[in-house]
């Protein structure tokens, strides 16, 4: 196998009309990462992948794979392998020539072939079907077929377009794992590209957020999930509270907020911010649903919530207390269920508890559509 | 009662579902297969005057066909060479026709096909709309344009490329082309229905895999169109061998059409058994030509009518 290259984004700006659909995007992608940009449907990260497969050329701005930049060089001579979200196997092909077809145009003997196909099926853990049609394979084993099919043309990045959106849950689950196996084994680039936090928080090892055409944030899992930049990361990765107020103090990195509904409450400012907020700023501050704890009612304090109920439900791993919350939003807060005896609290008001390094402050901005 | 026959009858009704077996069976049988069987009965009786016919000299014999073969029976040659060459040429340039509108329809098809907007439909519909006027009117327009004085020559002559008129009728350039734009669209359209449910990002995957535009043709586009391909190709085939206004109009004095033949007979000569005969020859060699190519290019009949 080829080993992985690195993928530079400078300056890109990729524009359909009047339409941006990627604004200013600056990316390093290094060589043999697991990288995922993750946003919600028509955010651009589908265009910035053609980019980089180079369907499309850029408005403006460079695609760099490996150092070289591939301004004028058409998909078929790019190092990529794009693997489409309909994965797109050749219906009226076999398995194995489906699997061997980059080799085939490279004038490649039918044996050769078929002895390159038999190594990949084996990877993919399809021993002896090469000979059936997409059609007679399942779709888990069709997308295994397609990351063959990609893999078999040497690619030095691959390109993943929701590959898993068409799966079922289990089967999804399964395939993250088994991608992100066949990943650290090949060694090459991935580029993934997903609207599930999940699937980009278990397989990247970095993660790009993207929201109407911009990057929001870059870092790994840990970083985007903990200490998101913006309103936005925040609240589109995983679920998160929100308390909506003025910056009312700021000491180092962290802040006092006065909240429209829930007091005054300290946070942590996030670390992109550190130095950016000023007294009397618009700030959005989260707080997870599992680092809300149970206090003692009526107790006060910048660490204190105390809201009404509105309702609550069983989750099976969680109790989880929806609360009258800041702009129509319900607070969640999860209490994982150990066996505990648990009483229904509708209606009551309750008082919630956090460390004040799990509240995160950021400049109010847009939120995730929910 | 066979079950898709009492489902039929369940989903539309008695009355409903008789009328319409109804209308499929007499347009089948009565306007298709009884025409053709008498027409193959004519074709083995020989050519007699009305009191004659029933008569003892009303028997089956093969003289018809042995005088495609042969000719007149004591004439000066060994063979019928005059329609036979004929018929051989016939056949031979409806392949071509064929074979030159494939050529000219499959990109216009695929362009059709894998291209999105609205200015595909009005370029489908300005494909369309001269097939409003009467195939003889388009005929008659295409003899305009190729005439000696007509529009290309006006204009092949007036550019300085040829310094007299060129005889495009009596080349029979003329013919071809009307044989050609006669059955355009009979090309096209099968071609396009198919090409455009073919996934545009199979053939993206196969740029993405390195293919040239040349290979995804052969390897992904063409090997999809095949049924749209046959279906056309069949019927261009079938029509252009068949065709009668386009010869008796753009045809040059000398180069005869096969059916043209079977129109003197039946009209001229008023042999009407000759003339079934000659129809009979055309028609089941046609039929033998598309099974040995369908065979050929592994197509089957059902992906036909697809």
């Amino acid at each position: 196998m080829s080993a992985g290259v690195g993928v530079d984004l400078e300056n890109l700006w990729i524009r359909f009309g009047d339409f941006v659909a990627v604004r200013d995007a600056n990316v390093h992608i290094k060589g043999g990462d697991f990288f995922s940009f993750l946003g919600p449907s028509g955010c651009g990260k589908t265009t910035i992948l053609r980019a980089v497969s180079g369907f499309l050329e850029p408005s403006e701005g460079n695609v760099l794979i490996g150092g070289n930049n591939m301004k004028g060089i058409g998909p078929n001579k790019r190092p990529t392998a794009l693997i489409f979200q309909n994965l797109a196997l050749f219906p009226l092909m076999k398995v194995w020539e489906n699997i061997t077809f980059s080799m085939e145009i490279k004038g490649a003997s039918a044996k050769e072939r078929r002895k390159r196909a038999d190594e990949l099926l084996d990877m993919i853990a399809l021993p002896g079907q090469g000979d059936k049609l997409p059609s007679e394979l399942s779709g888990g084993q069709r997308q295994r077929v397609a990351i063959a099919r990609a893999l078999c043309a040497e690619p030095h990045v691959l390109l993943l377009d929701e590959p898993l959106s068409a799966l079922d849950l289990k089967l999804r689950q399964h395939m993250r794992t088994e991608l992100r196996e066949i990943q650290q084994r090949v060694g090459i680039t991935f580029i993934y590209i997903t609207h599930d936090q999940g699937e980009a928080l278990t397989m990247s090892d970095d993660i790009a957020v993207m929201r109407a055409g911009v990057i929001d944030q870059i870092g790994d899992g840990k970083t985007i999930y903990n200490d998101p930049a913006t309103a936005f990361a925040a609240s589109f990765v995983g679920e998160n509270n929100v308390f909506r107020g003025k910056v009312l103090e700021v000491n180092g990195n962290e802040a006092l907020i006065r909240t429209n509904r829930s007091g005054d409450l300290r946070s942590r400012i996030s670390t992109a911010n550190i130095g950016k907020m000023k007294v009397g700023d618009d700030a959005m501050m989260f707080i997870r649903p599992e680092a809300l704890d149970l206090a003692p009612t009526g107790t006060k304090g910048e660490n204190f919530v105390t809201a009404q109920v509105t309702h609550e439900e069983f989750e099976g791993n969680s109790f989880n207390i929806f609360m009258e919350g800041d702009g129509g939003k319900e607070i969640k807060v999860a209490i994982p269920n150990v066996g505990q005896s648990f009483d229904d609290h509708t209606g009551q008001a309750m008082t919630l508890e956090y460390e004040v390094d799990n509240a995160v402050v950021v400049p109010a901005g847009e939120l995730a559509a929910e | 009662m066979p079950r898709f026959l009492k489902e039929f009858f369940n989903r539309n009704g008695t009355l409903m579902g008789s009328l319409m077996l109804g209308l499929v069976l007499f347009w089948t049988v009565g306007l298709i297969i009884l025409p053709q069987l008498s027409m193959l009965d004519f074709s083995f009786r020989p050519n007699l005057p009305p009191p004659e016919i029933g008569g003892p000299k009303d028997v089956y014999t093969l003289e018809n066909y042995k005088y495609l073969i042969y000719g007149p029976e004591g004439g000066s040659q060994d063979y019928n060479a005059v329609d036979l060459r004929v018929f051989f040429r016939t056949i031979v340039a409806a392949i071509c026709v064929t074979i030159f509108n494939l050529i000219l329809c499959y990109p216009i098809a695929y362009y059709l096909g894998q291209t999105k907007g609205n200015h595909i439909r009005i370029l489908a519909l300005m494909l369309i709309i001269p097939y409003w006027i009467n195939e003889i009117l388009r005929a008659f327009a295409l003899r305009i344009i190729f005439g000696e004085s007509g529009v290309l020559n006006t204009m092949l002559v007036g550019l300085g490329i040829f310094d007299t008129p060129f005889d495009f009728i009596r080349n029979d350039i003329a013919l071809y082309a009307g044989l050609g734009y006669a059955y355009i669209l009979l090309m096209i359209f099968p071609i396009y229905n198919v090409i455009e449910s073919l996934d545009h990002n199979q053939i993206e995957a196969a740029r993405d895999l390195g293919a040239p535009w040349w290979r995804i043709h052969k390897r992904v586009v063409i090997p999809y169109a095949k049924p749209g391909i046959s279906s056309g190709c069949t019927m261009v085939f079938m029509l252009s061998a068949g065709a009668l206004a386009a010869p008796q109009i753009l045809g040059g004095p000398s180069s005869l059409w096969f059916t043209q033949l079977i129109y003197q007979q039946f009209n001229d000569n008023s042999d009407w058994p000759q003339g079934a005969a000659y129809a009979i020859v055309l028609l089941v060699t046609c039929i033998l030509l598309v099974l040995a190519v369908m065979r050929l290019f592994k197509v089957n009949m059902g992906d036909i009518g697809k």
